[in-house]
């Protein structure tokens, strides 16, 4: 089991109408690995995610998950494999209650409980991941019409909704930008909970001090490209790094 | 002070309309705790009112009018299947490639092949289903416009092939096929069928399932992303609005013992489209209602010919741009609601 | 052989005239008008009853009647469309029922018969490369080509050009840079329903002018529109041009019914297989699926 990888990416380069978004990007991920990408705004990191789960098809390159080249697949057929993703933008349904958009991913095949009842228990599980993710289950909120909730709970529905599907990997698309403070505060453990129950994690992160608490190891991306792959200690050392986070000294 | 009314108009004044919910929702729209017989009545009555004014109906009419029910009931199931389609995100403009298909499936088998109207309208509602949607599978991945403009297309596909090959009677059509035994049977036929219609389609957008469905109209991405297989629950829909639509088609081919190239005409595309947006879109009972509005009217509107499309076109642009939650919608909000003027500070 | 390629040039250029506005619109303001047919056809009837019953000498009748045209575009645009603005089901019923209720009016108050019909600007004929082609339809691939150029110029070196760029590739960022959205496209829309007016104009001496155009109008137009890829000018020429050779193709060698057949089946090949159409770009194949 020495190479047994559970996610392979390999050589992906995917290419928008002459803009090259990502090139050339290689990493593999170990089951309950915390992989943390980071990188500046339009380094390629959201085409990453969108290019695992199904959502762009690369223009060259795979996708290996469990052995079995998933490169280019529908997102559904991917989901159901079993691997879930957060969006960066927050894409509730704002025309249901929360806790009813917690009951779509419920009703996918992947989680397998459809009863087609009305008063079934899916209510009942929807509401218990809510309350995971900080939804006062006594309050009124999870009842309330997601176009009515403030940003920050839009990102953990979003979450709510990643978890309801009881991925083996989930990839977290800037799940902490937006929130306030408190909010990630709450939240941190949940992202940590992930960690201690061996679930492999890709978390794409802004706020690096959060994200170096949870991962294991980071990829930064820039322009595109891969420039580093590591501990965080020892990324943050390179000066390639540091000078697309921070801006060259001179 | 300035407050802003709901209705929009500004108004220098320290009252404002307060509307409050009758109690009788708990927590969610589709939890309720009921308490009483009074509230369980409160919500039978409107269903009941429906059901039994329906049936009622072609008691009271003379021949003529019965007929014109005939007719409003088939505008209504297409209004229904646009109205369901439309619940799942996807905006045809081709509810005649539905009854078109389904007409003459119907006309075929009896024409041909000699069925009774017992067996070519349940064959030709599923078949006509099937077909459709098999038909719109390729384009299933379009969204807003581009599938619009497919649905457009299609029907007058259809009707031009018919016109130019010659085949199914070509432009004359199939006629003299076999008749529904009497007007009863056709007008309960068909009242029955939009009664089913009416409450199956609430009944399955009530579910889980419509809940998918729901969640498909406000962001099919994050459906996909929920591993659900939304080109599948389309086809489901499609198929399930199809048939309806068919059914419509087909009884009309046998109630009017002809079919031919107006099944694809724009009249049974744009008549439903119209009152559903009319009557409110979404939740059904508007669709229905539009037509109980607008079919009698333009049917009395008859006499003055074609402008009767003409003033159902500019109808639906009214309301579209007026009042786009329909009349139905804003009954139902006066039956759920009570107003009160409060003083503001 | 000859004749069907200078005809096929010519029917080529009707296509462009009757889609360029259109696409330019649907670029542009991002409605698409199903209300076209419907503004084409008043383009020519305006343009019949100043000539005919107000006896206006002929340029000035069609010049007004594609400056109605366009006032046409602009209350629509302002009292219908602008309350509607963004929700695309609302859009597209309200200038779909609105197109219909046009075309039914004017069948209804007796806009049809054989007394319908436009002038040619030049009466008279020409002899190229041995086949004769009438001055009208001369003018028409002249016409075409030159408003080609004018719009290419205009929307790349004139600052209202530059900004319906801005406004086609990001609206909200163009707002950001102090475009005024709303503004420009009430303009595109004006400017689309003038040009479907003086399309109507330059083509309809060739037929009769009739109602039931009104409707074929929109969808050649929408074909021309998806198979080139809305809103890209180099996809609406090279679309023109495969339909106006294959309509002619289609007519010499089968029944002209198959055209239309061909010219919708187009349509929906296309979006099946290729939804951004042959020269459309990435943006709008996200939007489309």
């Amino acid at each position: 089991m020495g190479n047994a990888y559970i996610l392979e990416v390999k050589n992906v380069t995917k290419d928008f109408g002459g803009v090259r978004a990502l090139h050339d990007v290689s990493f593999c991920l170990r089951e309950g690995e915390f992989l943390g990408v980071i990188g500046p705004n339009g380094s390629g990191k959201s085409t990453l995610v969108n290019s695992i789960t199904g959502f762009v098809k690369p223009t060259s390159g795979s996708v290996v998950f469990r052995g079995k080249d998933i490169t280019g697949k529908r997102p559904y057929t991917i989901s159901r494999l079993g691997i879930g993703r957060t969006f960066q933008m927050a894409k509730a349904y704002h025309h249901l209650p929360a806790f009813k958009n917690v009951i779509i991913p419920l009703c996918s095949k992947r989680v397998g409980t459809f009863k087609g009842g009305r008063y079934g228990e899916r209510d009942d599980i929807a509401l218990d991941l809510l309350e995971e993710v900080g939804f006062e289950r006594d309050s009124s909120i999870p009842y309330k019409l997601a176009n009515s909730l403030p940003h920050g709970y839009l990102k953990r529905l979003e979450l709510a909704r990643c978890l309801a599907l009881r991925s083996e990997i989930v990839i977290l698309d800037e799940l902490f930008s937006g929130m306030s403070m408190s909010e990630v505060a709450s939240t941190l453990p949940i992202v940590e909970k992930l960690k201690t129950e061996g679930r492999t994690v890709i978390m794409i992160e802004h706020r690096l001090k959060e994200l170096f608490r949870v991962v294991n190891k980071i990829v930064v991306l820039n322009f595109g490209m891969k420039i580093a792959e590591g501990s965080p200690e020892e990324v943050m050392e390179r000066e390639a790094v540091r000078s697309a986070y921070l801006g060259s000294e001179e | 002070m300035i407050t802003e009314s709901k209705n929009g108009k500004t108004s220098e004044s320290k009252r404002r309309k307060e509307r409050l919910d009758r109690g009788i929702k708990a927590r969610a729209d589709t939890i309720f705790a009921l308490t009483s017989y009074r509230e369980a009545l409160y919500l039978l009555f409107p269903r009941a009112l429906v059901v039994v004014g329906m049936l009622l109906v072609p008691l009271v009419l003379d021949t003529y009018w019965t007929k014109v029910v005939v007719i409003t009931c088939v505008i209504g199931i297409l209004a229904l299947s646009w109205d369901f389609i439309a619940s799942a995100g996807m905006f045809s403009l081709g509810q005649a490639l539905f009854f078109g298909l389904g007409g003459y499936i119907a006309g075929i088998l009896n024409h041909y092949l000699g069925w009774p109207p017992v067996m070519t309208i349940p064959v030709a509602a599923v078949a006509g289903g099937i077909c459709s949607a098999l038909l719109l599978l390729p384009v299933l991945r379009l969204r807003g416009i581009y599938f619009a403009m497919v649905t457009f297309i299609l029907p007058l596909i259809g009707a031009k092939i018919i016109e130019a090959t010659g085949l199914l009677g070509g432009i004359a059509g199939l006629s003299a096929l076999t008749p529904l035994p009497n007007l009863w049977v056709a007008v309960y036929l068909i009242i029955i069928a939009l009664i089913v219609c009416l409450f199956g389609f609430r009944r399955v957008m009530d579910t889980d399932y419509g809940l998918v469905l729901k969640g498909m109209m406000d962001n099919d991405q994050a459906v996909m992303a929920s591993s659900i297989n939304i080109y599948w629950y389309k086809a489901q829909t499609l198929f399930m609005a199809a048939s309806a639509a068919a059914f419509a088609g087909a009884f009309m081919t046998h109630y009017y013992r002809f079919v031919g190239i107006p099944v694809f005409a724009m009249d049974y595309t744009i008549l439903p489209v119209a009152s559903t947006v009319v009557g409110g879109v979404g939740g059904f009972a508007g669709a229905v209602l539009g037509s109980f509005i607008l079919v009698p009217l333009c049917e009395a509107l008859r006499a003055i010919g074609s402008w009767r499309i003409v003033f159902y076109s500019f109808l639906m642009v009214l309301f579209v741009v007026v009042m786009p939650e329909g009349i139905f919608h804003y009954m139902a909000r006066k039956y759920h609601q009570f107003e009160r003027w409060v003083t503001t500070e | 052989m000859i004749g069907m390629i200078i005809y096929g040039l010519v029917n080529s250029a009707v296509f462009v005239l009757m889609a360029i506005g259109f696409s330019l619109t649907f670029g542009i303001s991002g409605i698409a008008n199903f209300a076209y047919g419907a503004f084409y056809i008043t383009g020519a009837y305006v343009c019949w009853h100043l000539f005919n019953s107000l006896g206006l000498y002929y340029p000035i009748a069609i010049a007004l009647a594609v400056l109605a045209s366009g006032l046409l575009g602009t209350l629509v645009y302002r009292y219908l469309l602008f309350r509607i603005r963004g929700i695309s089901l609302s859009e597209v019923i309200a200038t779909f029922g609105l197109g219909i209720g046009m075309l039914e009016l004017y069948r209804s108050i007796g806009l049809t018969g054989h007394s319908y019909k436009l002038s040619v600007f030049v009466e008279g004929a020409v002899e190229v490369f041995g086949v004769y082609v009438d001055y009208q339809r001369l003018i028409i691939l002249g016409l075409g080509v030159f408003l080609l150029i004018l719009l290419w110029a205009f929307t790349h070196h004139t600052r209202i050009g530059l900004a319906f760029r801005g406004i086609a590739q990001d609206e909200q960022t163009a707002l950001c840079f102090g475009i005024e959205t709303e503004n420009i496209s009430v303009l595109s829309f004006a400017i689309g329903s003038a040009l479907a007016g003086l399309a109507a104009i330059t083509i309809m001496p060739l037929s009769l002018l009739a109602v039931e155009e009104g409707g074929n109008v929109l969808i050649l137009v929408l074909a021309v529109g998806i198979v080139g890829g809305l809103e890209s000018t180099l996809g609406v020429v090279v679309a023109s041009l495969i339909f106006g050779f294959s309509q002619i193709i289609m007519a010499t060698y089968f029944s002209p019914h198959y055209s239309m057949i061909v010219t919708l089946a187009a349509i929906v090949v296309i979006l099946a297989v290729k939804p951004s159409g042959l020269f459309g770009k990435f943006k709008e194949l996200e939007e489309r699926v």
